[in-house]
């Protein structure tokens, strides 16, 4: 499996005057790409996967719409496959912005929508460009969804509803802009996903107008079951666990329980370290203006005074360079992750839950011995579907923790680099302060009156 | 009576009166001897209430620089002496020589402190700190062209016992100025060198902008630990996640190793700072020694104006009891008119009296006149030394302080280079 890292980040568009087509490969009008409509593969030129869309473009019976539900049958080999073209960046058809908040105030409440912008080359999508706007409760509302298509599958995160140590107001812009990033991360997660790309309800997500979503949202089971499933996982791993798990959830699970721990440490540590370096910006403020003020009763030392002076303003702009770049990078995405572990400890749980399905239907035939051809054809089907979650939750875990790996280089490493920058240039300013003044200096070799 | 001895009376074994210019002069005492604040130590005693007190005690040692230069060793003399002792010489010193800018003492109390600091005057920094401002006083002393002379300041290097006694007996609080006479003064003096209205300004400007920096530094400080000592929680994170990591554990271990140094890293930094504090400090406690000898210049020039509006007043009331006439009201006069005239012999006797007083009046008029002369030409020389002095320290300080966050700054690049090494193996 060609598993290299992914490039971090979403991905760039495509230029805005050359339109889709200008970095992708021809594609005629009207041929499909998606597997799930059985269109010939010859578009992507890739040899080596056709051999994977061939088996897709067989499976028309998935052709409904949700994809992927746990109760269909799905060749686990094919699941693994299809991990490894999506991740090529150059052979990207959708790309998904997130921008343009506004704000709507009705009678009974006042809510921000984002404008999602879509473009794509894909056959299955009626046009290749769409302008929608979407609130927050409908990217819940997806999230919810994707979640129930593929309970082992890592669905990304979301940006949490509210937040409350910072005590961000609500609406304030600073919020809203965090938000609009974590919403744009989480859509191109999705996208570059190689499974969740084509999850149906992703793509009404993306395309459907507001009217058409709503009706759509209404339709199929309620809220309250879709919170079901992971609430009886969770309480069915409260119970006691599951007895036949395999080793490799079990060190899954330990890796999760000390990464989950480690992650919010780190969280806790950025932000304390964001908070000081935003005090130390705040003293130095005040820092460099007093030599200024000093200056003005001085003759002989005014000149070195102001030189001072003009050399802490310069290290307090570079410090609050620091901050910016602190708070635009390393805090989101560790911030990121501590979310990522939550839903980590979720899917691993749900994985469970499928198991112990299973292995509570066996107990029962074990103890029962009645109806045994009913319970082996459900047992049959219920051993398919945990072997499907378990390959497909090993595939998104080998991806996720590729990823993590290339995000968390990426992120320290840019910390490091912002703090070398604050330093370089601090360095600079204070030598050419030095260099100025012993050129003034008379050689003052001996200051007799001084010890 | 003359108020200010120029120098001591005392004879010392010294050549010609020395230079007064801005660099010690050749035969100064520093150049003569080797003074140093070697060593501190704690002591309990009783004090003069008979309880028991700790207090902290300061060994002079001092040598003779001559003989070192013939390549012999010459014996290191010491005795210990405490604050209070100092505190002692220096007011000494300032009564003795008001038109000199008495060097200051380091802080009585630790002021300007960051919460790293402690208040107490027990604690071992503070303690060193001092020491070190200590030895700074003597060598300044011992460095300036008049007040190196003086024999109390030289037994009070050499003479351990009766040193107190002797420094009580020559009176010298008697002749200091009370607290409430230099106010008044202040107040109501009309005509005062304008060069010490100005200096008296410059003083209180140069108290006020070093507190407030000093102030604000001490604050930039506590935050800068903030700052530092919060990467350090980094390494033991990292430490701990590398242990379930197969790819990333390496570069997390090592990348955590130079978080710990990092914040390891601030407190040489920030104790290096202290001194450049120090520096700043000593020259806070400056201002309030020039504006002391502006303070003087002040009581004297009042003195004078008395005198002179005394004088002026007992010429009057001469010329009218002379001419008969009454320009200026008295009671005396009033109820003498109301009441009967004086005889002539009395009034004559008054006369005689007062041409008495006006002569007396008017030759300590003099003399105070030449007294103030010379206090403005002997205090502005010493100011001038001080001001050249003061340029020269400010200006070092401040090249120090440029040169320490440049090592700061190095070091900071060298952690983060190494740092970002590690993170990008990650």
């Amino acid at each position: 499996m060609e598993a290299e890292g992914r490039v971090p980040g979403p991905p760039p568009l495509p230029p805005a005057g050359g339109g889709i087509g200008a970095e992708l490969p021809a594609i005629p009008p009207g041929a499909a790409r998606a597997p799930l409509l059985g269109a010939p593969a010859e578009v992507l030129e890739l040899d080596d996967e056709e051999d994977d869309l061939e088996v897709f473009s067989k499976d028309t019976s998935l052709a409904e719409a949700n994809s992927f539900s746990p109760s269909m049958t799905i060749s686990p080999s094919s699941m693994i496959n299809q991990y490894k073209f999506e991740d090529e960046p150059e052979l990207r058809d959708l790309f998904i912005t997130v921008d343009d908040p506004e704000s709507h105030i009705t009678a009974i409440e006042t809510f921000i929508t984002y404008r999602v912008i879509t473009k794509t080359s894909r056959g299955e999508f009626d046009s290749c460009e769409y302008e929608v706007r979407r609130r927050y409760q409908d990217f819940l509302w997806l999230k919810s969804k994707l979640e129930e298509a593929h309970p082992t599958l890592i669905i990304p995160p979301l940006p949490e509803k509210f937040i409350m140590k910072g005590m961000v107001e609500r609406f304030s812009d600073e919020f809203i802009e965090t938000r609009r990033k974590a919403l744009h991360k989480f859509l191109n997660r999705i996208a570059d996903h190689p499974t969740l790309t084509f999850n149906e309800d992703f793509k009404i997500f993306l395309t459907a107008q507001a009217w058409e979503l709503s009706s759509h949202k209404k339709q199929g089971p309620g809220l309250l079951s879709r919170m079901g499933q992971t609430v009886r996982a969770v309480a069915s791993s409260v119970r006691g666990g599951v007895k036949n798990r395999p080793e490799m959830f079990t060190e899954m699970n330990d890796y999760m329980e000390t990464f989950s721990q480690k992650i919010n440490v780190l969280d806790k540590i950025a932000h304390r370290i964001y908070k000081e370096e935003r005090e130390y910006f705040n003293e130095m403020k005040e820092y460099g203006p007093i030599h200024t003020l000093w200056s003005a009763s001085e003759e002989d030392i005014a000149d070195s005074l102001k030189g001072v002076a003009s050399c802490i303003d310069k290290c307090c702009k570079a410090t609050e360079k620091r901050m910016a770049g602190l708070s635009e990078n390393l805090l989101p995405i560790l911030h990121e992750y501590v979310l990522y572990s939550e839903i980590l400890m979720g899917v691993l749980k749900r994985r469970d839950h499928i198991q112990s399905e299973l292995d509570s239907k066996i107990d029962a035939l074990a103890n029962k011995k009645a109806d045994k051809d009913l319970f082996s054809e459900e047992i049959g089907k219920l051993e398919d579907k945990v072997e499907c979650a378990n390959n497909a939750l090993k595939a998104d875990w080998d991806r996720w923790k590729q990823n993590m790996q290339c995000d968390m280089r990426s992120a320290f490493t840019n910390m490091a680099d912002n703090n070398l920058h604050y330093y370089e240039e601090c360095l600079a300013t204070w030598e050419s302060f030095l260099a100025s003044q012993t050129v003034d200096c008379h050689g003052e070799e001996d200051s007799e009156d001084r010890p | 009576e003359p108020l200010i001895p120029m120098e001591s009376s005392e004879a010392e074994p010294s050549e010609s009166r020395p230079e007064e210019d801005g660099a010690a002069p050749g035969n100064c005492l520093a150049k003569k001897m080797e003074i140093t604040v070697s060593e501190a130590e704690k002591r309990t005693g009783r004090n003069a209430m008979n309880m028991q007190e700790t207090y902290t005690a300061y060994l002079i040692e001092t040598r003779a620089v001559e003989s070192q230069n013939e390549g012999q060793c010459s014996p290191v003399d010491s005795l210990w002496r405490r604050y209070s002792e100092f505190e002692l010489l220096r007011n000494y010193l300032l009564v003795t020589y008001p038109h000199i800018v008495v060097p200051p003492l380091p802080e009585k109390r630790a002021d300007f402190v960051w919460h790293k600091l402690s208040a107490d005057n027990m604690d071992p920094d503070f303690v060193e700190r001092r020491r070190i401002g200590l030895e700074n006083f003597l060598l300044r002393v011992a460095s300036h062209p008049v007040l190196c002379q003086d024999k109390i300041f030289y037994s009070f290097l050499t003479q351990e016992g009766g040193w107190k006694e002797m420094v009580n007996e020559t009176g010298f609080q008697l002749k200091a100025d009370s607290r409430l006479k230099a106010l008044n003064a202040t107040f109501r003096v009309k005509n005062p060198d304008k060069r010490f209205t100005e200096l008296k300004h410059y003083s209180d400007e140069l108290q006020s902008v070093i507190s407030h920096l000093l102030r604000v530094r001490a604050r930039v400080a506590d935050r800068l630990y903030g700052v530092y000592k919060v990467h350090g929680n980094y390494g033991r994170v990292f430490s701990e996640w590398s242990a379930i990591e197969k790819e990333m554990g390496d570069g997390l271990q090592s990348a955590g190793h130079h978080m710990d140094v990092y914040a390891a890293s601030i407190d040489d930094i920030l104790e290096e700072e202290e001194h450049y504090a120090d520096q700043l400090k000593e020259y806070l406690f400056y201002a309030e020694a020039l504006r002391a000898v502006c303070r003087k210049h002040e009581l004297m020039q009042y003195d004078l104006e008395m005198a002179a509006q005394d004088l002026t007043s007992k010429k009057q009331q001469c010329e009218e009891l002379a001419t008969g006439t009454m320009r200026t009201f008295s009671l005396k006069g009033m109820t003498s008119k109301l009441f009967g005239q004086e005889t002539p012999e009395q009034r004559e006797a008054k006369i005689k009296i007062l041409e008495e007083q006006i002569q007396e009046g008017e030759e300590q008029l003099k003399s105070k006149n030449l007294e103030g002369r010379d206090f403005v030409k002997s205090a502005w020389a010493d100011i001038e030394r001080f001001k050249e002095q003061k340029n020269r320290d400010l200006k070092e300080a401040l090249i120090s302080y440029a040169v320490m966050q440049i090592s700061m700054c190095k070091k900071g690049i060298q952690v983060w280079t190494n740092a970002k090494e590690c993170f990008s193996k990650m």
